[in-house]
């Protein structure tokens, strides 16, 4: 039968009797383009390329000129004088290049994931910038998710919360590799410049089991900016009235069709002493940070191969304590109390990822990071030095079982930490290391149901074997309505010390009673959490609107409880004895009032408790009930791009309980509670063109602080000074403005 | 004569590609209006023993396919795909299963 076509075929050729010209069309990036059309000038001789950009065209003498054309590119005329190959490469006409369709959509900068298993909320760079600044630990202030505590004025950093538990209760990771843990819990968030994130994942409850078992109330993940789609210069810089200064530039090229590579550079610092409550204390650290990162990414999307390498480096000094306070004279002297924290860090990371090409549903991932962290510091007459050197790799497979309705991801990944540390020149340092292995299976029936099942096994040199089971479900009952459910168990060894580091600047004495673990002579935190929440979009009054209710509970087997309650002159740790348990509800509803302008508010309600010896406690510096609200308006991007933006924050905190302070002299008491108090942030952004815009903005516009920020302030060698127990701001109203430049 | 020889060259790759490929890739035409036809569309795909992949696009009304050939041929899937209503480039759904669809689902049939 073939042969017979042929020669059917040949017949045809020679029955025409003609030469024929043949060629390849080629657009801007060297890509086959196919469809476009081929033709001898002023006859009827034509042809269109095939998928591979040929073409074969009959060719004749007579015909010289061969015009070659397709929408969207400049047409070629070629001159054509023996029938050679022809390999032509088309351009982009000027004229009619084509215009974009704008679809009136605003993407929204805080999004909820209607499909995945997980309650995760992504946060967009939009919603970074409307916090002031600059690191992203300052960027979940607009987030109702997650609390952000006041910054102590010894760190100046501020300290997360989600559901009622402090951040090392979370996972957080950067690009899906842990990173701020162990040693640089205190500060490491703080450590990551906001413009070099691209997005956030927020996960509430269980996380998932590929990244390990140590997240119990949830997980955060940042995206960095691409290098392959960043923009090739970008630059910001912002000031604030608390003398604090910020530059970020980035510098991005693309080196080859498959490598590009960016450069971050940033530096902050605060010049000057702020001491707005007159107690003699810095309100704010003086700090210097310089910190650069360089980035590569190499991606070849045909072969199905992608790689990032990170190589960065940083350097952080802060100086706090009393405004007298000169450390080439004082330190270490009655002088005056003042406190250092120099912080290196050092993180070296790369990733590899193939896709099968025949097969888009099936990966294999190789995750491998090294990390150095030098904490060298000292409060007073307290040192505290902390050295942590860490190596991580995780290996996953990602593929389906029949098809992409059954997923799955498994793998093994293997981790050691280095500790040197050391309190008061006492040496608690320690190497742990684990290896595991997990696997995950999703089952997503493409409609209105999908559950996630997880778990893996780990053994660690103190935390023993064990297995790390989690679970996600998500059903969608009617339209626009959400529910899931979660529910995990998480592990981890406290890093007492690393984590309760605002501690150090009181005259509390630690006090670690041994229970004969293996971490600091503490058992391992074991804790489960469970979760349901329900989502509803519905439209009212012709605006979409949005009502999320979630409810989560954490249950702690076991616990390093950090006892405040004992002694104002003490900090406990202890080995749970008891119950422990942290309850979070949160009810919220966003609406868009008119196009461009929407409103996002929220309820909270905490109730965490746990048992310390001096019974059943609420833990301190806890809010029970919080109310959040976030008004944002923009115009419509008008010719040139140009654009106001204006947001809004409102927070109410109701009373705190503070830890105890009931046995100190009247003077240095605060009382069980603190008060209730609101605080309101706003900003402006006006953009002048695609290129430059400017913002300004203020926080704590109520100018609201705390009364007694520091205790014992006059006499900070004495048995009662306590600058640790921070519930409300120290610094008052504080105006910053800061502008943004772009190069695309 | 020239639509013969299309016909028969046609006929002759069919020969070739008998060979069992496990990740065989398929782009067919399936006409079908909203998200509501996707997941019937898809659902129907899936429903054949071997399907891998399938994902159906509203706005090119044309579904991409990777099915184990060793298990199902590409009719099966045209056949499915029509018994839940929905006509392909190859297989046209029964008035049957047509009228069975969601009216926002009728869409206009060619």
């Amino acid at each position: 039968m073939q042969k017979i076509f042929l020669l059917l075929l040949l017949c045809v050729s020679f029955a025409q009797g003609q030469e024929t010209i043949s060629g390849k069309v080629l657009d801007e990036q060297n890509q086959p383009l196919p469809g476009a059309g081929v033709y001898w000038l002023n006859t009827s001789i034509a042809t269109s390329t095939l998928e591979d950009g040929t073409f074969t065209l009959p060719y004749s003498p007579e015909n010289t000129k061969l015009v070659l054309s397709y929408l969207g590119y400049a047409s070629d005329t070629l001159t054509v004088t023996s029938p050679q190959f022809i390999n032509h490469k088309m351009k982009l006409s000027q004229s009619s290049e084509l215009k974009e369709v704008v679809v009136d959509k605003t993407r929204k900068s805080l999004e909820r994931n209607q499909v995945s298993a997980a309650n995760v909320t992504t946060m967009g760079s939009k919603e970074l910038l409307k916090a002031a600044c600059c690191n992203i630990a300052e960027s979940f202030e607009t987030n109702p998710s997650i609390d952000v505590n006041f910054s102590d004025a010894l760190t100046g950093s501020k300290q997360i919360k989600m559901l009622g538990l402090t951040s090392p209760y979370l996972m957080i990771t950067e690009e899906n590799i842990p990173s701020v843990r162990g040693a640089s819990q205190a500060y490491g968030l703080s450590f990551v410049p906001g413009t070099w994130v691209e997005s956030i994942q927020i996960t509430k409850g269980a996380g998932p089991v590929v990244n390990g078992f140590e997240s119990i109330s949830g997980q955060i993940n940042y995206e960095l900016l691409k290098p392959i789609n960043d923009i090739p210069f970008f630059l910001n810089a912002y000031g604030s009235t608390d003398s604090r200064f910020e530059l970020n530039t980035h510098f991005n090229k693309k080196i080859s069709d498959k490598w590009s590579s960016s450069l971050f550079l940033h530096g902050n610092t605060r010049v000057s002493k702020n001491d707005m409550n007159n107690d003699g204390f810095l309100d704010n650290p003086l700090a210097k940070q310089i910190n650069v990162m360089n980035r590569w990414q190499y991606t070849d999307a045909e072969k199905g191969w992608v790689s990032f390498i990170n190589l960065r480096y940083m350097r952080d000094e802060k100086q706090t304590g009393e405004l007298g306070f000169d450390p080439d004279k004082d330190k270490f002297t009655t002088n005056h109390w003042g406190s250092e924290i120099n912080t290196d860090k050092l993180d070296v990371s790369a990733k590899l990822g193939y896709v099968f090409p025949d097969m888009p549903f099936q990966s294999i991932g190789l995750q491998t990071s090294y990390n150095w962290h030098k904490q060298d510091s000292y409060f007073g007459f307290r040192t505290y030095d902390i050295d942590q050197k860490s190596f991580y790799s995780n290996l996953i497979f990602n593929s389906i079982i029949s098809n992409t309705l059954n997923k799955f991801a498994t793998g093994i990944n293997f981790n050691y930490d280095k500790y040197g540390e050391f309190v008061n020149a006492i040496d608690y340092s320690r190497i742990d290391n684990s290896i595991g292995a997990f696997f995950e299976y999703t089952y997503d029936n493409a409609n209105d149901f999908s559950i996630v099942l997880g778990g893996r096994f780990d053994v660690h040199n103190r935390l023993g074997a064990f297995v790390t089971p989690r679970m996600h479900l998500r059903y969608n009952p009617w339209e626009k309505g959400t529910l899931r459910a979660s529910a995990g168990r998480g592990k981890r060894a406290a890093n007492i010390f690393a984590e309760n580091q605002s501690l150090f600047g009181s005259s509390r004495t630690f006090n670690v009673i041994d229970g004969g673990g293996k971490v600091y002579g503490l058992n391992p935190e074991i804790a489960w959490n469970y979760g349901v929440s329900f989502i509803q979009g519905f439209t009212l009054f012709g605006k979409n609107t949005e009502f999320v209710v979630d409810f989560y509970r954490t249950d702690f087997q076991n616990q390093a409880v950090v006892d405040l309650f004992a002694s104002p002159q003490q900090a406990l740790f202890y080995n749970l004895n008891g119950k422990s348990y942290a309850n979070s509800l949160q009810v919220e509803l966003n609406y868009e009032i008119t196009h461009h302008f929407n409103v996002r508010t929220a309820y909270k309600y905490y109730d965490v408790k746990t048992q310390y010896s001096t019974g059943m406690e609420e833990r301190p510096l806890q809010a029970k009930h919080r109310f959040f609200t976030n008004l944002a308006y923009e115009t419509h991007i008008v010719e040139g791009g140009r654009q106001w933006k204006f947001d809004f924050t409102y927070n109410w905190m109701g009373k705190q309980r503070l830890p105890y302070t009931g046995s100190n002299p009247e003077h240095y008491q605060l009382g069980n509670y603190s008060p209730s108090f609101s605080l309101m942030n706003a900003q402006v952004t006006r953009t002048f063109s695609g290129v430059f815009e400017a913002y300004a903005g203020v926080e704590n516009l109520g100018n609201y602080t705390q009364h007694k920020a520091v205790l014992g302030n006059h006499d900070p060698f004495g048995q009662y000074f306590d600058s640790s127990i921070i519930y409300a701001p120290i610094f008052g109203q504080m105006y910053y403005a800061g502008i943004r430049f772009k190069i695309k | 004569m020239l639509f013969t020889l299309v016909g028969l060259s046609v006929q002759a790759q069919d020969k070739k590609e008998v060979k069992k490929n496990k990740n065989a890739k398929y782009e067919i035409a399936v006409n079908g209006n909203c998200g509501i036809c996707k997941k019937r569309i898809e659902t129907a795909a899936y429903s054949v023993k071997g399907v891998k992949s399938a994902q159906w696009h509203q706005d090119h009304h044309d579904m991409h396919l990777i099915l184990d050939e060793s298990k199902c041929s590409i009719d099966d899937v045209h056949a499915a795909v029509a018994k839940a209503g929905h006509d392909t480039d190859k297989v046209k759904a029964a008035d049957a299963d047509y009228d069975k669809l969601h009216h926002c689902c009728q869409y206009e049939r060619l």
